[in-house]
C-alpha cells in the first residue's frame, strides 16, 4: 500500500495541462474583477449597504469602505499575475487571500462558485503551475520544466469530481426528481427566449432539465475521464452550462466550469494550446520543453501532501454535515452552503420584525428597508442565521436610541419550492435570547409537507 | 459513440417516464401565458389612460390657480381646494407606476412626500430663491406643501386667501404647481412616445423585464406608501406612539381616507386587470398566478386569497372615519386594525406570489448559482 502511494506519487506528468489551468484561471479571475466593478456591484452590495452579515467565525472580517475598491484592484492584478505566472506565489497566495475576503465580507452574495474558486485559489497555493509557460519559468530557466508531479494534476481532477459528484447527488431528492421543482417555477415563464422559449412551459421540458441535470452531474467526470467519450463529455459540457448561462443569470460560473474540464484533456491537447499562445505572443514554446521534472524540495512536498490529504478529507466530509440536523434540509438550511448544493430550491419569505418594551409591553415594527437592501432583504428572510444577525443588530440599534428592556420577535412565512407559504421562525421566542452556532435550530419550525 | 446512444436513451426513458407521470393531468402542450399581453394591457388600459387623466387634472387644478390669482375670489379659492383634491386623488391612480420616466425623475418624491416642512417652505419663501429640482426640496414641494398652503397656513379660510395673495406666496404656489405640471408632462410624453414599446416589449423575465419591475413597484407602493405611509406610520406601528401629525393630507385632514381608498382601489384594480375606466378587463397578476395555479396543479389559490385578504381590508376600512389624524386620537385602535388587514396580504404577495411568478426583486441583478 505504502509503496503504492510512494510509486504514485513519484510518477510524473507534462506540466502543460497545469500550465493552461492557471493562465485560464487567472484570466477568468481577472474578467471576473472588472465585470464586478463594472456592474457597479462593489458600491451596491459592499458600500451602499449600512450593514453586513457575517459567517460564523469570520465576524471580524469587514467592509473597509472605499478601501474595498483597492481590494478589488488588488485580487484582479494578482489574479494577472497568475494568470502570465509572474512571481506567481506570491500572486496566488494574495489572490487567495483577496477574494477569500471579499467572500467573508458579506454573507448575502454567498455563491457556491465563489466558494470553489476560494477553493481552487487554495490548491493552486500548492501547486507549481508556474514551472512551465510562465514569466518566472522564462526569466529563471532553473526554475524552467517540462514535467511536474502528477499528482498536481490529479488534485484539480479530483476537485472537480467532487464538486459535480455531491452536486448531482444533492439533485437525488423528492423535488427535484419527482416534481421537477425548483425547474418548473424558473422554466415556465422563460418563454420569450428564442427557439427553445416555446418549450420552457412544458412539463416534459422540466423533467428533461432536472433528470439531464442530475444524470449529467453524476457522470460527466467518469466520461470527461475515459479518453474515448471525452470529446462528446466536452460537447455535453458545452452543452449544459451555455444553457444555464442561456436561462439563468449565473455570471462566470459556465466559463470557469467549462475552462476547468479542459483539465482532463490529453497533454498533446494542452501543448497545443500553449503552442498557439506561444507563436501569438512570438515567443519560442520550445524553450519551456527542456525534458526536466519538477522536484519541490523535500520539506515542502511532505507539508502539500499532509496539507492536501487533509483538505480533500475536509472537502469529502464537510458537504455531509447536513446529515447531522434533522428535519427538511431545505427549509432549515443547515449545513446547506458550502455543499455544492446548486439550484435547489426557490424559497421566497416574508420577515417583519416586532420591537417589544418587555416591561411596558409597547411594541412598533420595523421598516427593514430602513436597514437593508433589497436583496439582503430578500436573503435574510429565508435563512435563519441572517434573522438572528439582523434581529441582533436591531436590538443594538434601538439600544443605542434610548429603547430599554428589548425583546426582538419576529413573523415570518416562508414558501418552498411551490409549497403554500408557512410560518418559518417561532414567532414567540425572543430572537435576542438566540446566538448563531452550529448547534440545531429548534426555533425554526418544521415544515408541513403538502 | 456507444455511450452517446445509451445516454439518448436514457434521455428517452426519462421522458417517457416523466410524461406518464404527470400526463394524466397536465397536458403535453398547454398554451403559454403571454407576459407581453398582459404588458400592453398594463400600459393601454391602465397606466397611460391613468397618467391622462392626472395630467388633465393637473392642467384644471393649473387653470384654476391662474383663474384665482388673477381675479381672487373666496369661491374662486374653494374651486382651486376642489381642483387640488381632484388632482391629488388622480395621483394616487398613478403613483404606483414609477418606472421610466417616472423613476428617472423620481416623480413621487417630487409629488408626494409627507409631511411637509413647514421651515423649509418659510425658508424658501423668504429668500425667494429655491431650487424645486433639489432632493433637499423633496419635503418643501408637491401635494402636501399645497395642502400646507391651501388649508393650513393660517387659521381661518379669510386669513388663508389674503395669505395666498401676498407675492411671495402666490409665486411659490405658482411654481409648485408648474412643478407638478411638468414632471408628469415628461412622464406621460415619454409614454406616449417610445416608452410605452419599449415597456410592452420587454417581456423577459428578469430583474430588469417590464413585468418583474412593475410587479416590484407595485409591491413597494402597496407596503410601504399604502400600508405604512397612509396607515401604519400614522397609527404609530412603526414608533410605538401615536402620530396623528403624520397622516397624509395634514391640513385639510377630511381627505386622508378618501386618498387612501384611491391609491387602495387602484392597487386592486391593477392585480385584478381592470381598465382605468372600469369598462374592461385583462390581462392581469390575478390571471397570471391562475394560470400558474393549473400549470402547476397547485393546492393553494394564491390569486383567490389576496382578494378575500382585501375585502378584510375594505370591512376594516369601513369602520374607520374621514379623517384618519382624528381616528387616531379618537380610537386608534381601528387604525390598526386597518393595518392589520393590509399587512395580512403581505406575505402572501411576497412569499407566495413573487415565488410563483418567479418575479426577481428589485434592483439585483447580481450573480446566482
Amino acid at each position: 500500500m505504502n509503496r503504492a502511494i510512494s510509486t504514485y506519487l513519484d510518477k510524473s506528468s507534462k506540466a502543460a495541462p497545469l500550465a493552461v489551468f492557471r493562465i485560464l484561471f487567472g484570466l477568468l479571475m481577472l474578467i471576473s474583477m472588472i465585470r464586478f466593478w463594472y456592474n457597479g456591484w462593489i458600491e451596491k452590495l459592499y458600500i451602499q449597504p449600512k450593514f453586513h452579515f457575517h459567517y460564523l467565525g469570520f465576524e471580524w472580517v469587514k467592509v473597509p469602505g472605499n478601501w474595498t475598491y483597492l481590494l478589488f484592484i488588488v485580487c484582479g492584478l494578482s489574479a494577472f499575475f497568475v494568470m502570465i505566472g509572474n512571481k506567481y506565489r506570491a500572486a496566488i497566495v494574495i489572490f487567495f487571500l483577496s477574494f477569500t475576503y471579499i467572500e467573508l465580507m458579506d454573507k448575502t452574495t454567498y455563491l457556491n462558485h465563489y466558494y470553489l474558486v476560494s477553493i481552487l485559489a487554495f490548491l493552486l497555493i500548492l501547486l507549481p503551475a508556474h514551472v512551465h509557460f510562465s514569466v518566472d519559468a522564462w526569466k529563471n530557466s532553473n526554475l524552467s520544466k517540462e514535467y511536474i508531479p502528477r499528482w498536481c494534476i490529479d488534485s484539480i481532477k479530483l476537485m472537480i469530481a467532487i464538486v459535480y459528484i455531491y452536486a448531482g447527488a444533492a439533485k437525488l431528492n423528492y423535488d427535484w426528481m419527482v416534481d421537477a421543482l425548483p425547474l418548473s417555477i424558473w422554466l415556465r415563464d422563460k418563454v420569450s427566449i428564442p427557439i427553445i422559449g416555446p418549450f420552457l412551459d412544458e412539463s416534459w421540458v422540466h423533467y428533461l432539465f432536472s433528470w439531464g441535470g442530475a444524470l449529467y452531474d453524476l457522470s460527466i467526470v467518469f466520461l470527461l475521464l475515459w479518453s474515448r467519450t471525452r470529446v462528446l463529455a466536452f460537447m455535453l459540457v458545452l452543452l449544459f452550462h451555455l444553457l444555464t448561462k442561456i436561462l439563468f443569470p449565473i455570471g462566470m460560473f459556465p466559463y470557469i466550469m467549462i475552462v476547468a474540464s479542459l483539465i482532463f484533456f490529453s497533454n498533446s491537447f494542452h501543448e497545443r494550446i500553449l503552442q498557439n499562445i506561444a507563436s501569438l505572443l512570438r515567443v519560442s514554446y520550445k524553450k519551456f520543453c527542456n525534458g526536466f521534472t519538477y522536484h519541490s524540495d523535500a520539506l515542502f512536498k511532505r507539508i502539500s501532501i499532509g496539507v492536501l490529504v487533509l483538505f480533500f478529507s475536509f472537502q469529502l466530509l464537510f458537504p455531509l454535515r447536513a446529515q447531522l440536523y434533522p428535519g427538511n434540509l431545505f427549509w432549515t438550511e443547515q449545513g446547506y452552503r458550502f455543499s455544492w448544493r446548486v439550484m435547489l430550491m426557490e424559497k421566497t419569505a416574508y420577515a417583519n420584525f416586532k420591537v417589544v418594551d418587555s416591561l411596558s409591553q409597547k411594541r412598533f415594527y420595523v421598516q427593514n428597508e430602513d436597514f437593508l437592501t433589497a436583496f439582503q432583504q430578500k436573503q435574510m428572510a429565508t435563512q435563519a442565521d441572517f434573522i438572528i444577525e439582523y434581529a441582533h443588530y436591531l436590538g443594538r440599534h434601538f439600544e443605542n436610541q434610548g429603547h430599554e428592556n428589548i425583546q426582538i420577535f419576529i413573523e415570518s412565512f416562508a414558501s418552498l419550492n411551490g409549497r403554500k407559504s408557512q410560518v418559518y421562525i417561532d414567532p414567540d421566542v425572543d430572537l435576542l435570547t438566540l446566538d448563531n452556532n452550529l448547534k440545531q435550530r429548534n426555533y425554526i419550525l418544521p415544515l408541513n409537507d403538502k | 459513440m456507444n455511450n452517446l446512444l445509451r445516454i439518448c436513451v436514457l434521455l428517452i426513458i426519462v421522458i417517457a417516464f416523466s410524461c406518464n407521470d404527470n400526463g394524466s393531468n397536465n397536458p403535453m402542450f398547454t398554451d403559454n401565458f403571454d407576459r407581453g399581453n398582459m404588458l400592453e394591457f398594463w400600459a393601454d388600459e391602465i397606466i397611460i389612460p391613468a397618467y391622462n387623466s392626472y395630467s388633465n387634472s393637473l392642467q384644471d387644478f393649473s387653470q384654476k390657480t391662474d383663474t384665482f390669482f388673477s381675479d381672487p375670489t373666496p369661491s374662486k379659492l374653494q374651486a382651486l381646494r376642489d381642483a387640488w383634491l381632484a388632482a391629488y386623488l388622480d395621483w394616487q391612480s398613478v403613483s404606483m407606476f414609477e418606472i421610466g420616466k417616472a423613476e428617472e425623475t423620481s416623480i413621487r418624491n417630487f409629488t408626494n412626500i409627507y409631511p411637509t416642512d413647514i421651515d423649509l417652505i418659510n425658508n424658501n419663501l423668504l429668500s425667494g430663491n429655491f431650487n424645486l429640482v433639489l432632493p433637499s426640496n423633496f419635503t418643501a414641494q408637491g401635494f402636501p406643501a399645497l395642502d400646507y398652503l391651501l388649508f393650513g397656513s393660517q387659521n381661518s379660510d379669510e386669513e388663508i386667501f389674503d395669505y395666498l395673495l401676498q407675492d411671495d406666496v402666490s409665486s411659490y404656489f405658482i411654481s409648485l404647481v408648474d412643478r407638478l405640471n411638468s414632471l408628469t408632462t415628461a412622464v406621460l410624453d415619454d409614454w406616449n412616445g417610445d416608452y410605452r414599446n419599449t415597456f410592452t416589449s420587454n417581456i423577459g423575465s428578469s430583474a430588469t423585464a417590464s413585468t418583474d419591475k412593475l410587479v416590484n413597484d407595485f409591491l413597494f407602493f402597496y407596503e410601504r406608501f399604502l400600508r405604512a405611509g397612509k396607515v401604519g406610520i400614522p397609527a404609530g406601528v412603526f414608533s410605538g406612539s401615536e402620530e396623528p401629525g403624520l397622516v397624509e393630507g395634514k391640513y385639510s385632514s377630511v381627505y386622508s381616507k378618501q386618498l387612501f381608498e384611491k391609491g387602495f382601489s387602484s392597487i386592486v384594480s391593477f392585480f385584478n386587470g381592470i381598465s382605468f375606466d372600469g369598462q374592461a378587463q385583462g390581462s392581469s397578476l390575478n390571471q397570471y398566478l391562475d394560470w400558474v395555479f393549473q400549470e402547476s396543479n397547485g393546492a393553494f389559490d394564491i390569486a383567490q386569497d389576496i382578494n378575500e385578504k382585501w375585502a378584510n381590508v375594505e370591512l376594516a376600512l369601513s369602520n374607520v372615519g374621514d379623517n384618519f389624524g382624528q381616528q387616531v386620537m379618537d380610537d386608534n385602535s381601528k387604525m390598526l386594525a386597518l393595518y392589520d388587514e393590509l399587512q395580512r396580504a403581505v406575505p402572501t404577495l411576497k412569499a407566495d406570489m413573487l415565488q410563483a411568478l418567479n418575479i426577481q426583486i428589485d434592483f439585483v441583478d447580481a450573480d446566482g448559482d
